[in-house]
């Protein structure tokens, strides 16, 4: 298959098992974003595919052919670093220009990619700077444009964005999503930022402790987290633990706020026994009209812009809720009574 | 699969180092070893038990000891100061500081103890203008044949090996770590306390290693310098086997100095695989500010100007008399200034007697620096690999404890009494192919015996302060491990290399004893050349062998300049 | 790229041009530079380090033989011989000079030579032919002796010491500086002086007396000659030096002068006479050349060239000596006499008394 393929990568360090099974793929082209919390081995498998660490099992292909045995310098990818690693005694030319004649391309062609790598991250005019004393914006462009200067097949990102304050990285992500596209550049882009990776990528891979959790586009993590792990880390918090019942002919859960209908009988789980249900926030009504109601009382209201959130104690479970904030919302302290359309507001997880 | 390769890499790197010392130190060591106690009745173990229990060989050792400790912390006072300045200043004249504190290092004993004796002798300068000045009869400064002068010259060879180790790597700390100290609440004397001194814990481990080794084992200055009161294991170990030809009683004295060095450097590399720990090395023309305070101006030119006291006085007091006339007027004893001539200088190019050895003194210079320049080569060629062998440290366990022992191995050299080891290769390299007793090559392999260990002490503590981060980056752009060698290390440590090569050229041009005993008569160097004149009566020899002196010193210092403004692709710039 | 390349050079040409131009006199010359015929085998000679010859006369030898001559300089005579001793499997050279009386026992019991009886031997005078075998032949000696400035006397209106007994004087005390005989030649030799003229038994005494009179004692020639006697930067006007220093300074001063600032003591069993020898090596494997070298350095031509090369006397009694030995050197009458044998024996013993006396 054309691209990255993992196939079933497992890594120790002393005691510690860093990676335990991961498999994915990169589509060429693709930006493949690596979410996670810090420790859950992001930056191994990184490491791995760059060649600088070998796996104790399992494997990496690119386009097919197995990686192993190919020493990091010539495997051709490109791999920033979260620390950027800047070579202190080059200026920042020949800091970008250090792949380019690693690859022993003649010196005009060099200078020519340079600078264009320079132009394309924003730092016309930079190339006799002194990398010591730039700051961490412009450090930081400098090192991506030496990862895309020598046009690497594949380019690791790791956790690019991390140092820089909202508003750049914001500005940042955009022009980097835009030359990444613009390049068709394969891409894995590892961050602990849900919001990055979601804007950024083609695709998510969710990672904890060592496993993949799910991996799919944005869009089919955020409608249908598998996990209450990959839940959780999206924001989705409105995890009930509940029993599935069947009562005269109609499914239920029965949870600590109440008894959720079901429409109809969960597909591939026990017809009875626990579930874990994730109640969707951006799903709750006002005007009374749906299947099954709640109340519960207004803890805390935050206004975010376009959208409110309601923070609802239910029975002494406290769920989030997200309006838009055009509508005439319940202030902090009055009760509210919040309905749902069973079929889209409930998911299952686990 | 990836393990066996890099214990592979490990095992080659260390092949070049290791022959060499296998071949032309360990192989004469062991046979002169043997053959001395070939001589004996009882083995080495009744010797060493012997040895060991005799009273005087434990005063010998402790006084050896004693002054070797004093001097290196004298040295270490002393070189600190001065190191500190040179490493956070930058000022007009630094670099030709740094070649004039290098020149003492360079000097033969005899020749150092004549420039002392211009300076502070009966009759040098020092006395002459105290007793014109005050009108006394009798000299009033006594210097010569004392402890004192002992651990002055010991201060004088040896400050420069501080300046340069320390100084090179303390010019490569970040200061914003200290900064960061002082804005948490530190004075600037509890910065340096806590942050910078740990910091620099490998760099002053290493020279203070080197310093106490070279005081430890020293020869000339303690039978010149302090006179037959004092005897260290060396001059013990010249006296058994050239006065008495105690062969056995040499070898165990011998053998119980190389075991104290041992001793000591397998501390030493227990203590600094402890200590290094990779940090972000910045450029020295970003770390380096100038003088601009009244406050630093002053502190840098009290401390510069006391090292350059104590390290040129001396020297310029033996150039000035080998210009000056030396023998006074009859019948004037105090005599300041005696007047200036050039005599000596043109006498070396006369071959007045028509001698058969007679060379002329551009030949002679010829000769010491084409030893120097294959010296600094093949120290070069041996001290790399081994550095870098024992710089990677992403290495098992067991690798690293081997690294270790090498690393202590290298140093032995350093230890050994060079008496011992002449006869050494005398009698083990007399079989062709090895057949190199009267070869010319001998002299720059005595040479790199004494110099490559100053390449890998300075170059190790530079290679492992390079962050692994550097490298690795450097691999996925591409960069072959030969080429991150050149790309990355070699720029980060260039200065590091160009210490070593400089130590390695001191040594060469200034060694001696083992020059003596090796080389051949038609190509003299000029200590052994300086030590002809001094040999013999007469003003005309003394004053050509002051003057040999003084060319000795403008070509060193000339040389290390060159050294310092070499600028091989980025080597030196960093 | 090299920025300083300018200090360098300048400090180079001033280097040259101080030296001045190589003199006229004859060209220096490696002893590479072989003679006419071809084939010339190689004579390897090996020396302490003070060895010294006129080009001239070696080049002649050279070309009259037929062979080229390698020396081999290693260090003092003590250090030689032991490199020798130590290499007498696997000679590095032919011929050995340089062994002296002192270290004579030691060489021939470690039976480094082979016996040549050269015909040079017969006018000889007994009294140099210590080993009656011919395995080491004498070739010239020199006097250990006390050496005084005479100025220094003469401006303090002191009369100079005559003979040894005259150091205990109240009036010379604080003026004699000795080298070390552990670790100096011409120490030795007047330890060996002192032990010759005063007995084995007495001679601690003698220098208990010159301990009390402040002798000052260093560990070399060199510092005692350059450092402490007054005639050279010093404060003692009495010197353990050579018989032939006195002309040496008159032949290297720096302004021609008359007559030598320094004298030697010589009466009295004051002096002690070192000899030295040459001997072909056994596993030479150039057995007529050497004994072509031999007859060489007994030869008038070397004879005579020695004492300005190196500052010894000739052996040979018909060999001339230079004008100013003629003038400035006074033979001793009688020499301290301790025989190769004693020192061989009682070397260590007495090294180990004298410094428990001495030194401590």
């Amino acid at each position: 298959m054309q691209g990255l393929r993992l196939d079933e990568v497992h890594k120790s360090f002393a005691e510690t098992r860093a990676l335990q099974g991961i498999s994915f793929e990169v589509a060429p082209g693709e930006i493949l974003a690596l979410l996670g919390p810090s420790g859950c081995g992001k930056s191994t498998t990184l490491a791995i595919i760059a060649g600088l660490e070998t796996p104790d099992q399992g494997r990496v292909y690119w386009e097919g052919v197995d990686l192993e045995g190919t020493p990091p310098h010539k495997r051709g990818f490109g791999l920033m670093f979260q620390d950027l690693a800047l070579f202190p005694h080059l200026d920042v030319f020949h800091n970008v220009a250090f792949g380019l004649r690693m690859a022993g391309l003649p010196e005009a062609q060099v200078r020519a990619q340079a600078a264009q790598a320079l132009e394309l991250v924003g730092l016309p005019g930079f190339e006799r700077r002194d990398v010591n004393t730039l700051s961490g914006g412009e450090g930081q462009r400098v090192a991506l444009a030496r990862s895309l200067a020598a046009q690497p097949r594949l380019l690791m990102l790791d956790e690019p964005l991390g140092a820089l304050d909202r508003n750049l990285r914001e500005r940042l992500l955009a022009e980097l999503g835009e030359i990444l596209r613009r390049a068709s550049q394969t891409t894995v882009y590892v961050t602990h930022d849900q919001e990055e990776a979601f804007a950024l990528a083609d695709r998510v891979v969710v990672m904890n402790a060592g496993r993949v959790e799910q991996a799919g586009s944005p869009q089919e993590l955020y409608r249908r987290p598998t996990s209450p792990f990959v839940a959780r880390f999206l924001g989705l918090t409105n995890l009930i633990e509940g029993v599935i019942r069947k009562q005269d002919g109609a499914w239920h859960i029965e949870t600590t706020i109440g008894r959720l209908p079901l429409k109809e009988p969960p597909s591939g789980r026990a017809s009875q026994g626990q579930v874990t249900v994730l109640l969707r926030p951006e799903t709750a009504r006002l005007d009374g009209q749906q299947a099954f109601q709640i109340e519960g009382v207004v803890m805390k209201r935050t206004f975010r812009g376009g959208t409110c959130r309601l923070e609802v104690e239910v029975n002494g479970v406290t769920l989030d809720f997200d309006f838009p904030s055009r509508l005439d919302l319940p202030k902090e302290g009055e009760r509210v009574r919040l309905g749902f359309e069973p079929g889209e507001a409930l998911q299952f997880l686990g | 699969m990836d393990r066996n390769r890099a214990a592979l890499k490990t095992i080659a790197l260390w092949l070049p180092p290791l022959a060499f010392l296998g071949l032309f130190y360990f192989y004469p060591l062991g046979t002169i070893l043997q053959a001395s106690f070939a001589r004996a009745t009882g083995g080495l173990a009744a010797h060493l038990i012997d040895v060991l229990t005799s009273p005087s060989v434990r005063n010998v050792v402790g006084f050896t000891v004693g002054q070797a400790l004093l001097s290196t912390l004298l040295t270490l006072a002393f070189g600190m100061p001065a190191a500190y300045i040179m490493a956070r200043y930058r000022f007009p004249g630094k670099v030709f500081v740094q070649a004039l504190a290098g020149i003492p290092f360079v000097m033969p004993t005899l020749v150092v103890a004549a420039a002392f004796n211009a300076l502070l002798g009966p009759r040098g300068w020092v006395n002459l203008t105290l007793m014109a000045a005050f009108n006394l009869s009798q000299p009033p400064v006594q210097f010569v044949n004392s402890l004192g002068a002992i651990l002055a010259a010991h201060v004088f060879y040896n400050t420069t090996i501080v300046l340069r180790l320390v100084g090179d790597f303390w010019s490569h700390l970040d200061p914003r770590m200290s900064q960061a100290a002082q804005v948490l609440g530190a004075s600037r004397w509890q910065a340096l306390r806590h942050v910078t001194l740990p910091l620099l814990a490998p760099a002053i481990t290493t020279a203070a290693l080197l310093v106490f080794i070279f005081d430890f084992t020293s020869f000339g200055v303690i039978l010149v310098l302090g006179g037959p009161r004092f005897a260290t294991l060396e001059v013990e170990i010249y006296y058994q086997t050239v006065a008495l030809f105690n062969l056995p009683l040499a070898a165990t004295l011998s053998v119980l100095q190389l075991g104290c060095t041992l001793l000591l450097t397998l501390a030493y590399t227990r203590l600094s695989a402890r200590m290094t720990q990779p940090m972000h090395l910045r450029p020295q023309h970003y770390t380096q500010r100038k003088l601009s305070s009244g406050r630093s101006r002053l502190a840098a030119g009290l401390v510069i100007g006391l090292l350059l006291l104590l390290l040129t006085l001396p020297l310029a007091a033996l150039a000035a008399r080998s210009f000056a006339r030396l023998d006074p007027e009859r019948g004037q004893r105090v005599v300041v200034y005696p007047g200036l001539t050039l005599a000596y200088y043109r006498e070396l190019s006369i071959n007045r007697r028509g001698s058969l050895f007679y060379v002329p003194p551009t030949t002679a210079i010829g000769i010491s620096l084409g030893y120097a320049c294959a010296t600094v080569l093949l120290a070069l060629a041996i001290g790399l690999p081994a550095s870098w062998a024992l710089a990677r440290q992403d290495e098992p366990r067991l690798a690293n404890r081997l690294n270790r022992s090498l690393d202590a191995l290298l140093m032995l050299p350093l230890g050994t009494s060079a008496v011992t080891l002449g006869l050494g290769f005398i009698i083990a390299l007399d079989h062709p192919p090895l057949d190199l007793r009267t070869s010319p090559v001998l002299v720059p392999v005595a040479h790199t015996l004494v110099a490559f260990p100053f390449v890998v002490r300075s170059l190790t503590p530079a290679l492992r302060s390079i962050r692994p981060r550097l490298r690795q980056a450097a691999a996925t752009l591409g960069a072959a491990p030969l080429q991150v060698l050149r790309h990355v290390d070699l720029p980060l440590v260039g200065r590091a290399v160009l210490i070593g090569a400089t130590f390695a050229f001191s040594i060469s041009l200034g060694e001696f004893g083992a020059t003596a005993l090796i080389s051949r008569p038609e190509y003299p160097t000029i200590p052994v050349m300086i030590y002809r004149f001094l040999s013999q009566p007469g003003a005309l020899n003394y004053g050509q062998a002051l003057a040999l002196s003084t060319i000795l010193m403008v070509v060193c210092a000339a040389g290390m300049l060159f050294i310092e403004r070499l600028r091989l692709a980025e080597v030196g710039e960093f | 790229m090299y920025k300083q390349a300018w200090v360098f050079t300048a400090l180079a040409v001033l280097v040259l041009v101080a030296c001045g131009p190589v003199a006229t006199s004859r060209p220096s010359s490696t002893p590479e530079a072989s003679p006419t015929s071809a084939a010339a085998r190689t004579l390897t000679v090996m020396t302490h380090d003070s060895f010294a010859a006129s080009e001239a006369v070696i080049r002649q030898f050279e070309q009259e033989n037929n062979l080229k001559i390698q020396i081999l300089k290693s260090g003092d005579t003590g250090s030689a011989l032991n490199k020798a001793i130590l290499s007498k499997d696997a000679p590095l050279a032919d011929v050995f000079y340089g062994v002296d009386n002192t270290y004579l026992s030691r060489a021939l019991e470690e039976g480094i030579f082979q016996p040549y009886d050269s015909p040079l031997l017969d006018d000889i005078p007994a009294e140099f032919k210590l080993d009656a075998e011919a395995r080491a032949l004498p070739v010239d000696y020199g006097d250990v002796c006390l050496n005084y400035e005479k100025a220094y006397f003469s401006e303090h209106g002191l009369n100079p010491p005559r003979n040894l007994e005259d150091l205990l004087e109240e009036e010379y005390k604080g003026l004699l500086v000795v080298e070390n005989p552990a670790t100096s030649s011409p120490g030795l030799a007047f330890l060996l002086a002192t032990i010759g003229h005063f007995s084995p038994e007495g001679y601690l005494d003698y220098w208990q007396g010159l301990a009390t009179n402040q002798v000052l004692v260093v560990n070399d020639w060199e510092s005692a000659y350059y450092s402490e006697f007054s005639a050279h930067g010093g404060t003692r006007p009495i010197v353990v030096s050579y018989g032939s220093s006195p002309p040496a300074e008159v032949i290297f001063a720096e302004t021609p002068i008359d007559e030598p600032p320094t004298t030697a003591i010589t009466g009295d069993e004051s002096c002690f006479r070192q000899i030295e020898f040459v001997g072909i090596l056994e596993g030479t494997k150039n057995r007529d050349l050497a004994e072509k070298w031999v007859d060489f350095m007994l030869s008038p031509a070397f004879q005579e060239d020695m004492p300005l090369q190196m500052f010894v006397f000739p052996v040979k009694p018909q060999a001339r000596l230079p004008q100013e030995f003629i003038d400035f050197v006074v033979f001793p009458e009688t020499t301290a006499q301790v025989s190769a044998q004693e020192i061989a024996a009682n070397r260590d013993k007495w090294l180990q008394e004298w410094t428990a006396t001495v030194l401590r």
